[in-house]
């Protein structure tokens, strides 16, 4: 074991992953000299050579793309968007082709993005979002979003594995405020886990990304209060752990559904429903949602903060879903 | 398992001040239908008369508080039964306790359900309100799915057990916890705490969704007989032997007997919310007025200039619009006069809240609208924001923000032809201008060669009654002469 933190983590989960399999390789804006935007690939390319490690033209399109046919022709690419938002370029191709050739022709697309999502840093309307939900909602592409060093590590390498088109949604405010004791050899997470990151039995908070951090420190504050509440960690969102919800949901009967993304139709609304739908006589309160505003995440670090569910906002409302 | 099908109807907040309300006409009555947003009553509070909505389409079960009765905010007013759902039959004769007629000197026997000679039980009172908490009010009646289902598999009626929730709802633990004590279907529910409750409607043995809502009715009495209801009549509390001593008449005051000629009418909410107010104001401020005359010429030249453009507007221009103008433009020089004693401290504000004393009724009422941030508008847009709300407060149309956060206020009693008052300042503010009747005078002023001669001029006298513990006379006297010049070199283009 070692301690990493969680873009250590990611870049030692890739260094793993491309020297155990040569048909891996990455390609993004900037991913070989300069090392990635957040030097994540830093010294790949003296490692793996520059046809391992291709600095892509600024075409987000290009990169899936060419992502995409390199798939199909038996590799196993792992594209860097820059930043999560600008993946709306690359949309027909990860939406129309990648999640839909192989229910057209049974071709598997073996391809990992990765997303470096969240805000947090006052990085404004183009630099902040988590578009997970987006993606979640198409059928044939896999939503990864891990929130620990290990998990990060893990589920880097069963997205590589995975025959699938994975989004791999990780998150920029974890990358070096996060650390955690890493395995140093190769290992997988698999998809479809929740992780029980705290214990607790008055009320379930379930979320992923970054707002596990930030609900796990508003349930020690509800410690305090003799208040104890459990945080589902859901790891993956495609495939998500309806049973671990479901279990959770039945023993404590209270839920919180958090995340950063913005309210509507973001993913927790899925979740909500499938808890109304399939666990409606275990509730002992209305399923409580809290995500951020349906506006653009602002630049202004005082906007940002209030935009952002802040731990006291996970209080408040944990507060008030424990009174009911 | 019960969940509440029953909708209650709850005296609203009308406004953050408003503590009670006074229940003036029942549009329907009992058994009578009703759609969803109909309106079902009309209430009168110290701020706001208006009519109550129904919350809920169906029909009129039950009417637990009476005309004229005042309660508080939160009291159930009247149960809705949803359509086609079997009404009970009206039972009008023992329906709730009857209002307590409070102000009485010493009204020994109170009919209340509180019969002294009960053996020593062990205190009922403070038990009995925990189990109607649990059982009706606002949201108590509702039981969670998780709360309903362990109802139902332990036979046991989600009603009857003591809820910890919010509004006393029964939550997952409290159902877990009271099948832990041991207690099943017994009917006391008994708690460690509580002592076992004897009170009116024994809960249900056996889980049943009708019945036991039902049996819930008699609770909403408790709400009621907990708020002293100031106008009551003894007469209609029926049932319950009728007190002994010959309960005086109605109204409160200290019996004096009327003479042959003279009307007793109950007061109004309005009256008795002037009455609190007024009386309040003089012992909390130190009321001092000074007053000034101010030559309002070149206003009514412009007010006659101006007048057809901005009828045209449908804007009818006053000279309460100018004075009020010019008063907001001074105000933001002297934030005292806009400010505020609070304890210790003095508040002041870079914005006017402007009340406007508005006369009711013929005269039998008064009600205080605000522009808010008046500063912002100009001459046009205060003369329309005061026809408004003169017209909202006359037509019973104000809305319970529009009479509050006032910062200052104008009262304009001179429109009967007074020339002079000295008005009550309206708390917490620190001082009100009064307007007075403009009349033609004799009047002093210079010729174009500076020599004094006599001219008749339209001459106003404008009042301050401000609170001395803040406001002193030089610094009101500044106020007003700073006013006056305004008025009387009126600069068009400024406003």
């Amino acid at each position: 074991m070692a301690e990493m933190t969680y873009i250590q983590a990611i870049s030692d989960a890739l260094r793993l992953e491309m020297r155990r399999d040569q048909r891996v390789f990455i390609l993004g804006e900037d991913v070989g000299v300069y090392g990635g935007a957040f030097k994540v690939s830093l010294g790949f390319q003296e490692e793996f050579g520059p046809w391992r490690v291709i600095d892509t033209p600024l075409s987000e399109t290009a990169i899936v793309g060419g992502a995409t046919g390199a798939a199909l022709m038996g590799l196993r690419p792992v594209a860097e968007m820059q930043f999560a938002d600008f993946i709306s370029c690359a949309w027909d191709h990860l939406v129309t082709v990648a999640a839909k050739q192989f229910f057209r022709t049974r071709t598997p697309i073996p391809i990992v993005v990765r997303l470096p999502s969240g805000g947090g840093f006052s990085g404004g309307p183009f630099h902040s979002q988590n578009p997970e939900s987006s993606f979640a909602h198409i059928p044939g592409l896999k939503v990864v979003c891990p929130a620990t060093p290990q998990d990060a590590k893990g589920l880097l390498a069963s997205a590589i594995e995975d025959p699938n088109p994975v989004l791999y949604f990780e998150h920029k405010h974890l990358y070096r405020r996060i650390k955690g004791e890493v395995p140093e050899e190769r290992y997988t997470v698999p998809f479809g886990s929740a992780n029980v990151h705290r214990e607790g039995d008055d009320a379930t908070v379930v979320t992923w990304g970054a707002m596990v951090h930030t609900a796990t420190e508003a349930a020690e504050e509800l410690a305090k209060e003799g208040v104890e509440v459990e945080v589902l960690d859901m790891r993956t969102l495609v495939p998500w752990d309806k049973a671990r919800v479901l279990e959770g949901v039945r023993r404590c009967s209270k839920v919180l559904v958090l995340h950063e993304d913005t309210r509507t139709g973001g993913f927790g609304a899925e979740i909500a429903a499938t808890i109304a739908e399939e666990a409606f006589e275990d509730l002992d309160a209305p399923v409580m949602r809290l995500a951020a505003p349906d506006t653009p995440v602002p630049f202004s670090p005082p906007l940002e903060k209030a935009y952002i569910p802040q731990v006291e906002d996970v209080v408040t409302a944990l507060r008030e879903l424990a009174a009911y | 398992m019960s969940t509440g099908t029953q909708t209650e109807v709850v005296m609203p907040q009308m406004g953050v001040s408003v503590s009670e309300g006074t229940i003036t006409k029942w549009l329907r009555q009992v058994g009578d239908s009703i759609g969803r947003d109909e309106p079902l009553l009309e209430i009168s509070t110290d701020k706001v008369d208006t009519e109550v909505p129904s919350p809920a389409e169906g029909v009129v079960t039950q009417i637990l508080v009476q005309e004229g009765e005042t309660v508080e905010v939160g009291t159930v007013l009247a149960t809705i039964a949803p359509p086609g759902a079997e009404v009970p039959p009206p039972a009008p004769a023992e329906p709730a306790a009857p209002p307590a007629p409070t102000p009485e000197p010493q009204q020994a026997p109170s009919p209340e359900p509180e019969p002294a000679p009960v053996a020593a039980a062990p205190a009922p009172e403070p038990a009995a309100p925990q189990v109607a908490a649990a059982a009706a009010g606002n949201g108590k009646t509702f039981v969670s799915p998780v709360v309903a289902r362990i109802a139902a598999e332990h036979g046991i009626d989600a009603t009857a057990v003591p809820g910890t929730g919010t509004g006393g709802r029964v939550t997952k633990k409290d159902i877990l916890s009271f099948i832990e004590s041991g207690a099943t279907a017994a009917p006391a529910p008994a708690r460690a705490a509580a002592p076992a409750v004897e009170p009116a409607p024994p809960p249900e043995p056996v889980a049943q969704p009708e019945p036991a809502a039902t049996a819930a009715e008699p609770v909403p009495a408790e709400p009621v007989a907990a708020t002293p209801a100031p106008v009551a009549e003894p007469a209609r509390a029926a049932a319950p032997p009728p007190p002994p001593a010959p309960a005086p008449a109605p109204a409160a005051a200290p019996a004096a007997e009327l003479v042959a000629g003279e009307a007793l009418e109950p007061m109004t909410a309005m009256r008795r919310g002037v009455m609190e107010h007024m009386r309040r104001s003089v012992d909390t401020a130190a009321h001092v007025t000074s007053a000034i005359e101010v030559d309002l010429a070149r206003v009514v030249a412009l007010r006659q200039k101006l007048k057809p453009e901005l009828a045209a507007q449908t804007v009818n221009l006053t000279y309460l619009a100018f004075i009020a103008r010019a008063s907001v433009d001074t105000l933001l020089d002297y934030p005292w006069v806009n400010g505020e004693v609070r304890g210790q401290s003095i508040v002041t504000r870079p914005f006017v809240n402007l009340g406007i004393a508005v006369a009711l009724e013929e005269g039998k009422g008064l009600i205080v609208p605000v522009i808010r941030n008046a500063q912002d508008l100009n001459l046009t847009g205060t003369a329309r924001a005061i026809q408004d709300l003169a017209e909202r407060a006359r037509t019973k149309k104000l809305l319970p923000d529009d009479v509050q956060g006032g910062t200052f206020t104008i009262t304009n009693p001179g429109s009967f032809g007074t020339f002079h008052g000295t008005p009550i300042i309206n708390q917490p503010q620190s001082a009100i201008l009064g307007t007075y009747a403009l009349v033609k005078r004799p009047w002093v002023v210079q010729d174009e060669l500076g020599s004094d001669v006599i001219a008749i001029r339209p001459i106003m006298n404008l009042t301050l009654t401000y609170d001395h513990r803040l406001v002193d006379g030089a610094y009101a006297g500044m106020y007003l002469r700073d006013l006056r010049d305004k008025l009387e070199s009126w600069d068009e283009a400024a406003y």
